[in-house]
């Protein structure tokens, strides 16, 4: 079979790694996109006063940044990572359905495209904050048909990929590879495809009750007509909790691969992890209430969900712990995914200890809605998908193009990172307790110090990305050819095929002892 | 004028320090209510074990990092997993956790617990402000933001209380349990007052309660905590808690205005004013309601908010425009019903202002009267 | 693809296309779930009349009930003529409420009741009430509007002071 060239390939591809690169390159550009609102958004907190854009605006800018990161940016890496490795990981020689899984990957220009004309229709963009709590959003303008729209088209390309992802896991797996046997990656992707199948559906009934309620007369939220605003945020968030396990556990099974290999010995506790990556999706249908502890809720409720949150932190401990266990009398080296790694254990964990506090019920309603928030999800969602994605990156980009990469820019890219990661969101913790709410774009004098450190570094932490994009570049088009085992440490079935992989590979199924 | 911006921004944040009044800018304001007070015993607990466990297992970690690399010569030893340590560090996170609901269930019982109030006084948030009524008092009042738009759009200096100040603040007496009773008028609001650990959603067509009990004299300061459109950022709430005797003697003020303002507004309603009385009164009501969207030069937002200048309704016929301040704007809900809000001569010192400022120079004159009439 | 790889495919295709589809309806499902949820916690139903239970009157108890009234956009002036009143468990209450439309045009409204705290709806026996009916009013029109009302001795003793709230809501459509 020739491999076609040019724009015919990339738009008629039907091969999982060249549909790997689509997903790839297409959530870079849209985390460019989303960082640019953020870094709009930061602009305007650096100092006190309005300087740079009207509050209405501010509002569209902290929006679509929201929905786009989650849904353009983070999500469609995790399933570029799943289209690339998965079918590597079990030998397989490409997805269970390869013409879909093109479909789902040209889902998402057009959302994209919704998504970024919405701030041209008359009354802007969206300005609810990425959660679209009605009754403001029935309030919005054509925006907000638009974002629904678009989120439709996302949930459709994610619940196809999903499909995809887990009837490739459980049919094509070699023989021998029993579930027990699967890498850790390929495990945690089983479960997120799951959770996608079954939550994605409830997200689309919640946005289109917005919009009948919007266009078509129906009241599910409007009290007026004996609707009740509270239900969205339950059927939301029904949704929504799952959603930020559908971000982390793919980032989970990336660790889970990095350090062994670097630690050169075995993931410690497999089954434990199994186990409590099942345990963790499980219990994220329980918890779903804890987003709504300042609603009103019946006191039954808000201790249900003050007990379940408090217990799905267990698991989630449990991970962390057998990864130090991993490294434990490892014999360790730091190239650049190492440091990724460790340094996603080491604030991620900072972004759990913030979530089990924020478990606590009555400390949560002093903190909801505030900075704190703001900063406990951004050190889960960027410490943790986001370096565990820089992680994999480094460890298989040479797989992918054949090439090294510069280690001595990516350490440089790591150590930066860090720096201007926690210079930008460690303050907002602060903030959050001493009382400064969120989606404001203006605030009281006490909270000036640390909004202008936090924009300071996140305009650093912003333009440090696009040394990331230079090193990935630099490595595609050359660089030290590099062997099939990459690393010394690595084990898995993707480092048995040369480097950088062959467009087909494992045509045969290679057979696991 | 780059390097001046940049050192004005600066000069805003070292003073932060001394603003914050003795306030530790890294932690939960001082409790000022019996909640508040289990709010920030429970966050330092939680904080503390957070700690302790972050210090022991980024210990090991980095203990493994510093001594178990290659690169000092470390082999690795091959050891899969052992079951009895994965059930300890299963079992004992469990026992803290379930450790720390205890004294979380006691707060939150204690929290929704509204029975047995000294008062009760309920709370409707609007776009962009709050209301307060006093039930049994017959007093009722809004309160809105009192920091000019000025100091927002950065052309005046900005005040100690910027953006944390109300015209008529929540009064309150100190020691009494006070009740509150939350609605909201078109979205989701909420009140937030961190100092006395109170945040409840005010949801539009249903009630919620909370309640707090202040225990000592001072001013208190919030803000709205749930995203309401965009002035979301600009109506904080003040709770001012006196001792009992002075709350009393306010009650009683508050009595006496209410007859003075039925009186006042009978007067007015009979009084003519100049066009110059009208004018500069009319300056004053459009600076602290209308400017926000109309812009302090009546020049709106093109797309958002239409100009008052040279603007159809402000130029066009006296009765259009007296009705849609009065009654809002069906087509344009955020152009909200003023009749509520603003007194007689207030609606019709603005509306002259109006027709008379911005070069739209009409001559109308409004006057009170007329505006009581249209009322009815 | 061996033909029974393809036909694995095949059902797993079908099999969580289904369970996709299910999910949209499971949305949509969660929101009569929600409302017998409500119902049954007795947090609100809002358009069911109640039956009076036989019983005594609890002459040795008094609850205090607020009768709160809002207008949300709608030209009418809305409140209880006794804002606070004193009752006793069992006791039937019967107060009114005065309404006045102020606009020049002909409004139609529609109450919706909420209670404070919201548990407490349970214990709110309402004989007669204006609540999720709509109410057609004549451009100035004046009218009062009657609540009958019982409280359920059975209410939980640490509930001492009620509120019972409406906010009329306009109903669209019918007059421009």
């Amino acid at each position: 079979m020739q491999t076609q060239t040019g724009i015919r390939r990339w738009l008629t591809s039907t091969n999982h790694k060249d549909i790997g690169t689509l997903y790839l390159c297409f959530s870079f550009a849209m985390f460019i996109v989303g960082g640019v609102m953020a870094l709009a958004i930061r602009a305007e907190l650096f100092q006190p006063g309005l300087q740079l854009v009207r509050p209405e605006f501010f509002n569209e800018l902290t929006t679509m940044h929201g929905l786009i990161m989650v849904f353009a940016a983070i999500m469609p890496a995790m399933v570029g990572f799943a289209n690339w490795q998965i079918p590597l990981m079990i030998g397989a020689g490409d997805m269970a359905f390869p013409r879909l899984n093109n479909f789902s990957f040209w889902l998402l220009p057009v959302a994209a495209i919704l998504l970024v004309t919405s701030f041209f229709v008359p009354g802007g963009a969206a300005a609810t904050g990425w959660t679209l709590y009605p009754p403001l959003s029935t309030q919005m303008g054509p925006g907000m048909d638009l974002a629904i729209f678009a989120i439709h088209i996302l949930g459709v390309s994610s619940v196809i990929g999903a499909i995809n992802i887990v009837a490739t896991i459980l049919n094509l797996r070699a023989p021998g590879m029993t579930l027990m046997k699967m890498p850790l990656f390929v495990w945690t992707w089983l479960l997120t495809g799951y959770l996608l199948i079954a939550v994605m559906p409830v997200l689309a009934g919640a946005v289109t009750m917005v919009l009948t309620d919007r266009h078509f007369g129906t009241h599910f939220f409007n009290a007026a007509g004996g609707g009740d605003p509270v239900m969205f945020q339950h059927i939301f968030w029904f949704f929504g909790h799952p959603e930020v396990y559908i971000l982390i556990l793919p980032a989970f099974g990336i660790i889970s691969e990095v350090i062994p290999t670097f630690a050169r010995k075995p993931l410690f506790g497999y089954r434990s992890m199994v186990f409590a990556s099942c345990a963790i999706a499980l219990v994220s249908f329980c918890v779903w209430a804890h987003h709504m502890f300042a609603v009103g809720l019946p006191v039954g409720a808000q201790l249900f969900f003050m007990y379940a949150t408090l217990l799905v932190a267990v698991p989630t401990g449990v991970k962390v712990f057998n990864w130090v266990a991993t490294m434990w009398e490892g014999s360790l080296t730091f190239e650049a995914p190492m440091l990724f790694a460790v340094g996603f254990i080491f604030v991620f964990t900072v972004g759990g200890f913030t979530g089990v506090i924020l478990a606590l019920a009555p400390v949560d309603i002093q903190v909801q809605d505030t900075y704190y928030v703001v900063g406990h999800f951004h050190y889960t969602m960027v410490a943790g998908s986001l370096f565990a994605l820089f992680a994999g990156t480094y460890y298989w980009l040479p797989k992918w193009t054949g090439h090294m990469y510069d280690e001595k820019l990516a350490r440089w890219h790591f150590w930066l990172s860090m720096i201007f990661f926690n210079m930008t969101f460690f303050p907002m913790h602060f903030l959050g307790l001493a009382g400064m709410p969120r989606r404001i774009p203006d605030y009281p004098l006490q909270f000036a110090q640390f909004n202008m450190l936090s924009s300071i570094g996140a305009f650093g932490f912003g333009l440090l990305q696009l040394l990331f994009l230079y090193i990935v570049i630099r490595a595609i088009r050359g660089g030290a050819k590099v062997e099939p085992k990459v690393w010394d440490g690595a084990k898995g079935l993707e480092w048995t095929v040369p480097s950088p992989a062959p467009h087909h590979t494992f045509e045969t199924p290679p057979v696991v002892s | 004028m780059r390097a001046r911006n940049f050192s004005a921004a600066v000069a805003y944040a070292l003073p932060g320090f001394a603003l914050a009044a003795g306030e530790s800018k890294y932690g939960l304001q001082t409790p000022q209510s019996i909640v508040a007070h289990q709010i920030y015993d429970l966050h330092t607990i939680a904080l503390a074990i957070c700690i302790v466990i972050g210090v022991v297992v980024f210990g090991a970690m980095f203990y493994s990092i510093v001594r178990h690399r290659r690169s000092v010569g470390h082999q690795a030893k091959q050891f899969h997993g052992s079951t009895p340590v994965e059930v300890t560090w299963t079992v004992i996170p469990v026992l803290i956790v379930v450790g720390m609901a205890f004294p979380a269930t006691r707060t939150v019982i204690a929290m929704k617990d509204t029975s047995g109030p000294d008062m009760t006084i309920k709370v409707t948030g609007y776009q962009w402000l709050w209301r307060y009524d006093y039930l049994g008092d017959d007093v009722s009042f809004y309160s809105q933001l009192s920091t000019g738009w000025s100091q927002i759009e950065n052309q005046a200096s900005k005040g100690q209380n910027y953006l944390l100040e109300v015209d008529h603040p929540l009064v309150v007496p100190v020691g009494k349990k006070v009740r509150l009773l939350f609605t909201a008028n078109d979205v989701i609001h909420s009140w937030w007052v961190p100092a006395l650990g109170v945040k409840q959603d005010a949801i539009p067509g249903f009630v919620r309660d909370s309640w707090f009990k202040v225990d000592t004299p001072g001013e208190y300061r919030g803000q709205c905590a749930e995203l309401c459109g965009k002035e979301h950022g600009f109506m904080p709430v003040v709770v001012q808690a006196l001792p009992e005797p002075q709350y009393a003697t306010w009650l009683a003020e508050q009595h006496a205005k209410n007859v003075a303002a039925a009186t006042a507004a009978s007067a007015a309603a009979e009084k003519i004013y100049t066009l110059a009385e009208l004018e500069s009164e009319g300056e004053k009501v459009y600076a602290r309601n209308c400017a926000a969207c109309h812009q302090a030069n009546g020049l709106g937002v093109p797309g958002a908010f239409p100009p008052i200048a040279h603007g159809p309704i402000a130029t066009g016929p006296i009765a259009a425009h007296v009705d849609i301040v009065l009654n809002g704007s069906k087509k344009n809900p955020a152009m909200a019903a003023w009749k509520n809000q603003l007194s007689d001569m207030d609606l019709a010192a603005v509306i002259t202002y109006q027709r008379n400022a911005f070069g739209n120079s009409l001559g109308d004159l409004i006057q009170p009267a007329q505006i009581a009439a249209d009322r009815h | 693809m061996s033909a029974s790889t393809h036909s694995a495919h095949r059902t797993l295709l079908l099999k969580f296309g289904v369970v996709a589809v299910l999910m949209f309806g499971f949305g949509y499902l969660l929101v009569p779930f929600y409302d017998q949820i409500c119902k049954t916690a007795g947090l609100r139903d809002i358009d069911r009349a109640d039956e009076i239970r036989s019983g005594g009157i609890d002459r040795a108890r008094t609850v205090r009930v607020e009768l709160d009234a809002n207008v949300n956009r709608l030209p009418w002036r809305f409140r209880s003529e006794t804002p606070i009143v004193n009752v006793h468990p069992g006791e039937l209450v019967t107060l009114v409420y005065d309404v006045e439309n102020t606009a020049d045009r002909p409004v139609t409204g529609q109450a919706i009741p909420s209670y404070g705290p919201p548990h407490a709806a349970a214990y709110f026996r309402k004989i007669e009430c204006f609540c999720f009916t709509q109410q057609a009013f004549a451009a100035h029109e004046k009218r009062q509007l009657p609540v009958a009302f019982v409280v359920d001795p059975g209410l939980p003793k640490d509930i001492a002071t009620l509120t019972l709230s409406y906010t009329f809501f306009e109903v669209e459509g019918n007059n421009r």
